[in-house]
């Protein structure tokens, strides 16, 4: 077929390039969850995800203990080895402000000075001045400083000074006797870690495995009784004549669209007045009343291309429509209910509008959506790793229904967009 | 008591209690009220019968009625009263909502999202389902792009926080702008253009549905339609435009209508996004804003959709009434 349309090659190439490419821009948004969700905090803020599987160069901040110092000259010198006595760790760099961690390389020195300077008005002044320069060698000044002021090197007079080994071996000198332990900082290329160590703190210390369970309340039986409803109503609707059929069938279309939002305030009104108020309970009638249309639609049109001559042959031999439904019309509708049923998982366990309304607004009561949207979102804003965890937790059930039972999805958009 | 208990109880008695009602009420209209007794017996049957479809539908009519055409009256009552409720001010809760600027700034911005999602959606999801039509590895990627139809509002916001975040080093598209040497930019707090951003989540999400409904209308089209053209030396872009999308307008226009009603009630993007802050506040979070503080605002609100959505419902109606006779 392909070749007597003369699709040309070209052609070919290009769509499978296109739908690579649009594919990966799909997925790319997710991928970036999942792999951040696996990251440690520092390294979140270290590297991009998708620099992910490569070494990170970190920062650390040491204070070694000022134990065994010496007097040189008019100098306190103290030696010793950054990672304890074994040299394990691997310097890339160091420094002695957290502005510049890593602003020497291993070998060399870093030193500050007290240097005086000229102003260009001629006002002598002094500054701090930070160096790197070879062990072996002398410290060379610039000409002048950041603000422009003319350095006079001769003035220079070392304040402190710090050489650090690639092993961690480190000679730290001052002017000022050492009886703080000095801060080092030095920056390390620390390998990929991946860990369930955002699942683990997001599941036990931060109520998430609550809210999970209260997603889980909610949504089964949210998703179980609109269906035993609306199950004997698409039947009544397809296969019972009586007065007002049409009336009801165009109406429960017109129900379709009606905008969650119009019976928030009057329901949640009425379960005030009827002593249900914000609980479990309501928020099941909830669900129920909400995903009746859908379900009720569904489902009758299934049913209305059900064969004419099994139903009619079954009644000919005398089942009742009650038998009818139950033995026959049910088990042949399990395409039409699984698609219902995954439509009305998906939904409730996606909602966030139903679950602030309607269920209580204590943090015993949320459901996941809530807990990250009105909690985590908040407390965790810049926490990357646990909101990507949580958001995971949150979306993974649906995913699997999702990947699992695709077939039953799909066939049920198909029969449930109004034609 | 714990939830999980309370929620197996629940099961167990709604479905249990659903399955009784249905089964009992049978069996007493068959047995107590209609009995098929020798004397009347065609008659009662009659009877029954006639009973018998209000008894099937009476569970999902009641809780139809209660909990989607009450609500409609109920809100629309309400919205007439003041902020406690006992103080009737007519359209006075219209009237203040036009007269302020927050509210003139969500229609615009929903009409904004009226206009550009269910038209980015359909466009996304033709282009997708027609390209994957004749791929062997079509059905994967479909299902790839389907995908986070699964996925929640709030969790698809938290997936795109990631893509948007200042931080170059975890938003990539500031990591991008930060190799070309830019300073990176806050995308939520662009004036106007925060619009578009949040909508590229909603279309994310939507595609997938699109894509679906229009892949199967396309795969509809008869074969012999398209040989024809082929035949007549159309090119592949001829028959894509003059064959295929003239036979599934009916299907294009399906899925725009369903995504625009979608467009209508979907707050959580915004509200887990923005807030509703820098001018991206669009009706449905704009009246979260108001639940739990003034019903009357919020319900005027509502109203407000309600209206908007009118059109299609009756749209909708008419097609369903023509499809059945």
């Amino acid at each position: 077929m392909d070749n007597i349309a003369g699709t040309k090659s070209g052609l070919v190439w290009a769509t499978n390039l296109s739908v690579i490419f649009l594919v990966i821009l799909w997925l790319v948004p997710t991928i970036g969850l999942l792999v951040s969700s696996f990251r440690d905090r520092e390294q979140i803020s270290e590297s991009g995800w998708w620099r992910a599987p490569f070494a990170v160069e970190q920062a650390f901040r040491i204070n070694p203990e000022p134990e065994g110092v010496v007097q040189e000259g008019d100098l306190y010198v103290l030696e010793g080895n950054l990672f304890g006595d074994a040299g394990s760790g691997a310097v890339a760099g160091f420094g002695i402000t957290s502005r510049a961690p890593g602003a020497a390389e291993p070998g060399m020195v870093y030193a500050r000075f007290i240097v005086d300077v000229e102003e260009p008005d001629g006002t002598i002044d002094d500054t701090r001045l930070e160096l790197a320069y070879p062990a072996d060698g002398e410290p060379i000044f610039p000409a002048q400083d950041e603000d422009g002021n003319t350095i006079l090197a001769e003035t220079a007079v070392l304040d402190r000074a710090l050489q650090v080994e690639a092993n961690g071996d480190f000679r730290y000198l001052s002017d000022s006797e050492i009886d703080r332990a000095p801060t080092i900082y030095i920056t390390a290329e620390t390998p990929p870690e991946f860990s369930l160590e955002n699942y683990d703190t997001i599941l036990t210390s931060d109520n998430m495995d609550r809210a999970f369970i209260n997603t889980l309340t909610v949504t089964i039986p949210a998703t179980i009784i609109p269906i035993c409803i609306a199950a004997f109503a698409a039947y009544a609707l397809a296969w019972m004549d009586f007065a007002g059929r049409g009336f009801l069938i165009a109406m429960i279309v017109g129900l379709l669209v009606v905008p969650l939002q119009l019976a928030l305030v009057p329901l949640l009104q009425l379960h005030n007045r009827i002593g249900i108020g914000q609980s479990f309970l309501g928020i099941w009638l909830a669900h129920t009343g909400f995903g009746l249309p859908l379900a009720v639609y569904l489902l009758r049109n299934y049913m209305v291309g059900l064969p004419r001559d099994i139903i009619e042959s079954a009644k000919v031999d005398g089942a009742t429509d009650f038998q009818v439904f139950t033995k026959i019309v049910l088990p042949l509708s399990f395409p039409a209910l699984a698609s219902f049923a995954i439509f009305q998982f998906l939904w409730t366990w996606n909602d966030l509008l139903v679950a602030k309304v309607f269920l209580p607004s204590n943090s015993e009561s949320w459901v996941m959506t809530v807990k990250i949207a009105d909690d985590l979102l908040g407390s965790r804003g810049g926490d990357w790793g646990i909101l990507a965890a949580a958001a995971f937790i949150s979306i993974a059930v649906p995913l699997v229904v999702f990947f699992a039972m695709q077939k039953y999805l799909v066939r049920g958009l198909l029969a449930g967009s109004v034609k | 008591m714990s939830p999980i208990i309370q929620g197996i109880i629940t099961v167990i008695i709604g479905v249990g209690g659903c399955i009784g009602y249905f089964y009992l009420s049978n069996l007493i209209l068959d047995r107590v009220i209609f009995p098929p007794r020798n004397d009347d017996n065609g008659r009662n049957i009659n009877r029954a019968t006639m009973v018998r479809p209000w008894l099937f539908l009476f569970p999902a009519i009641f809780a139809l009625g209660l909990y989607l055409v009450y609500p409609v009256v109920g809100s629309f009552w309400r919205s007439l009263f003041n902020r406690s409720g006992n103080e009737f001010i007519g359209m006075g809760n219209y009237a203040t909502m036009f007269g302020e600027e927050g509210f003139r700034q969500a229609l615009f911005n929903n009409f904004l999202w009226v206009l550009v999602v269910p038209a980015a959606c359909t466009f996304m999801g033709l282009l997708v389902a027609q390209l994957t039509d004749r791929l062997r590895w079509g059905n994967i990627a479909k299902s790839l792009i389907f995908m986070p139809m699964a996925i929640s509002f709030v969790g698809a916001s938290l997936i795109w926080k990631f893509v948007y975040a200042n931080d170059p080093e975890i938003g990539i598209i500031n990591a991008v702008r930060d190799s070309f040497g830019m300073a990176p930019i806050d995308v939520m707090q662009i004036p106007f253009w925060n619009n578009f951003f949040l909508m590229i989540i909603l279309i994310w999400i939507q595609t997938g549905f699109a894509m679906v409904i229009l892949s199967a209308a396309l795969r509809g089209i008869p074969e012999e339609t398209i040989e024809a053209a082929i035949i007549d030396g159309a090119n592949p872009f001829q028959i894509f435009f003059k064959i295929k999308v003239p036979q599934i307008v009916g299907t294009i226009v399906v899925v725009w209508t369903t995504i625009t009603i979608l467009v209508l009630k979907v707050f959580d993007i915004v509200y887990a996004m923005t807030g509703g802050n820098f001018d991206t506040e669009i009706l449905p979070s704009y009246m979260m804003d108001y639940m739990f503080r003034d019903d009357g605002r919020a319900t005027a609100v509502a109203f407000v959709i309600m209206v908007i959505v009118l059109p299609v419902m009756i749209f909708n109606i008419r097609q369903a009434r023509k499809e059945m006779h």
